[in-house]
């Protein structure tokens, strides 16, 4: 049941959705939905979209035509609480982002306590918690350059988590990883989604997606070109460029 | 050689270096009082004004601009010009309060127009330092434009701007000295008042090494904080 009381419509209702950039249009009448407790994988080239698509559901990026509805709120048209929207909805980037100046502790705290007003010693120990179940609870005072960027990553992601959202953005959060440390932060993902957490991801990591995934979309050119379940996508692409993408990834050797 | 003799002797006699001591010193006080004032006061409007001039958006349009203003003005105008204007001007204004302050006050209240002017810039370049994946970072968690300054951008742009900072306090420093000439009796008035009545130049020296020991441990810092961040910023390439 969610918040606003559209429980039967999808969690997020992408609606023919366009944006430019000066005179480069990025999405091209982009509509996508996602059900509540759903994982859906964007995949395609860099600069297809994927990136500014889940921006633009974040309202990091402002949207020029369509709507974009989460959890029954209308981004585009009502006049919305940035903020509010933003504190249901985890982003996770590529670069982890997190916080240089604070220690890991902090970072994970500093959402919880400033925009959600939860007392220090609760948002603490809540962040403890989070840290203690992805290994890191001995980290929690390092700071951030401590860290490997597998195990930076897992607090970023742990960051987003601390605010309790009820939808998460990860956009490429691998991409930026050495080999060897994709899959700790994979099997938390994995562990996100096996808990009911919706989802959407944009990632390379096409093994992953198939694994994960309840939908997949492949994105070319600002546009989803074409839209399935996993097994369909990998297996039977309907789309010749998808086809072409895939054949490209395989010979990359990322499907794992 | 008898022409060297006489300058060696005019600027770096002993004895009469030795009698300036105390009167410079007297005004030296006058000195670092105005520094620490104005270097307080420094701190924090030039944030204040470097946070206006970032402001987003079409209505912070006149902020922004009056900011810029401000900047131009007070880096362009001769210190010393500055100086004139505020503790000759202001008195004669006759605007209550405003126009009864002491030369001392009216000396804070050149340098801190003036050095607000340059640090707002240090501050606004260590602000647009802070990669914009920072600020991307703390809006998405829903921290709020000002929570976002406040806990994430603020504090990692004074970080990286302490060394230019204390470059500029080095600057004011110095210029204390300046604002003898609206009247305030400090130690290179002092110095020269002193050399006038002496007919001789130890006293400007007996200043000049005031002005060298309060400035050295500054310096040094500086190169500390650099070095220190350096070395930070080394272990985090490997």
């Amino acid at each position: 049941m969610s918040e606003n009381g559209n429980s039967a419509g999808p969690f997020v209702d992408v609606d023919n959705v366009s944006k430019w950039f000066g005179d480069l249009q990025v999405l091209d009448h982009v509509s996508l939905q996602v059900q509540e407790h759903g994982v859906v994988c964007l995949i395609g080239a860099s600069g297809s979209g994927k990136s500014t698509l889940l921006r633009c559901i974040n309202m990091l990026e402002r949207v020029e035509e369509g709507d974009i509805t989460v959890d029954g709120q209308c981004l585009t048209k009502d006049k919305v609480n940035v903020n509010d929207v933003r504190r249901k909805i985890g982003i996770v980037f590529q670069a982890y982002n997190l916080f240089p100046h604070m220690t890991v502790l902090q970072n994970v705290v500093l959402a919880p306590r400033k925009a959600r007003r939860v007392p220090r010693g609760e948002a603490e120990w809540a962040a403890r918690a989070l840290l203690s179940r992805i290994g890191l609870e001995a980290k929690a005072d390092e700071f951030p350059d401590r860290l490997s960027g597998g195990q930076q990553q897992r607090v970023a992601i742990v960051r987003a988590l601390a605010m309790q959202p009820k939808l998460m953005l990860l956009d490429e959060i691998t991409s930026a990883l050495d080999p060897q440390l994709v899959s700790e932060v994979l099997a938390l993902v994995r562990e996100l989604a096996d808990s009911g957490m919706t989802m959407i991801l944009a990632t390379h990591e096409m093994a992953f997606a198939r694994e994960v995934a309840d939908k997949v979309c492949f994105l070319d050119d600002g546009r989803i070109l074409e839209e399935g379940p996993p097994d369909q996508i990998f297996s039977e692409p309907r789309e010749a460029r998808t086809r072409e993408f895939l054949s490209m990834v395989l010979a990359g050797g990322r499907m794992g | 050689m008898n022409a060297l003799h006489h300058v060696l002797h005019a600027f770096f006699n002993l004895h009469s270096f030795t009698l300036a001591i105390p009167d410079v010193w007297a005004g030296f006080q006058l000195n670092l009082k105005m520094m620490v004032i104005a270097e307080a006061l420094v701190l924090v409007i030039a944030l204040g004004i470097a946070i206006v001039r970032g402001l987003p958006g079409p209505g912070a349009k006149p902020l922004r601009a009056l900011a810029i203003a401000y900047t131009d003005f007070f880096r362009g105008t001769p210190i010393i010009i500055v100086a004139y204007f505020v503790g000759f001007g202001l008195p004669g204004l006759q605007l209550g309060f405003i126009s009864k302050q002491s030369f001392v006050t009216y000396g804070v209240i050149t340098l801190t127009l003036v050095y607000s002017a340059y640090v707002t810039e240090v501050y606004r370049a260590g602000i647009e330092s802070v990669h914009a994946s920072q600020r991307a970072a703390a809006r998405s968690l829903g921290l709020s434009y000002w929570q976002s300054m406040r806990y994430v951008i603020v504090p990692q742009a004074v970080r990286r701007v302490i060394p230019p900072l204390l470059n500029d306090f080095v600057g004011l420093q110095k210029d204390t000295a300046i604002v003898s000439v609206i009247g305030v009796t400090e130690a290179a008035s002092l110095a020269q008042q002193f050399s006038n009545n002496n007919g001789d130049f130890p006293s400007l020296l007996v200043a000049a090494v005031f002005f060298i020991l309060l400035t050295i441990p500054l310096a040094r810092f500086t190169d500390y904080l650099v070095a220190q961040r350096e070395r930070r910023e080394r272990a985090q390439a490997f």
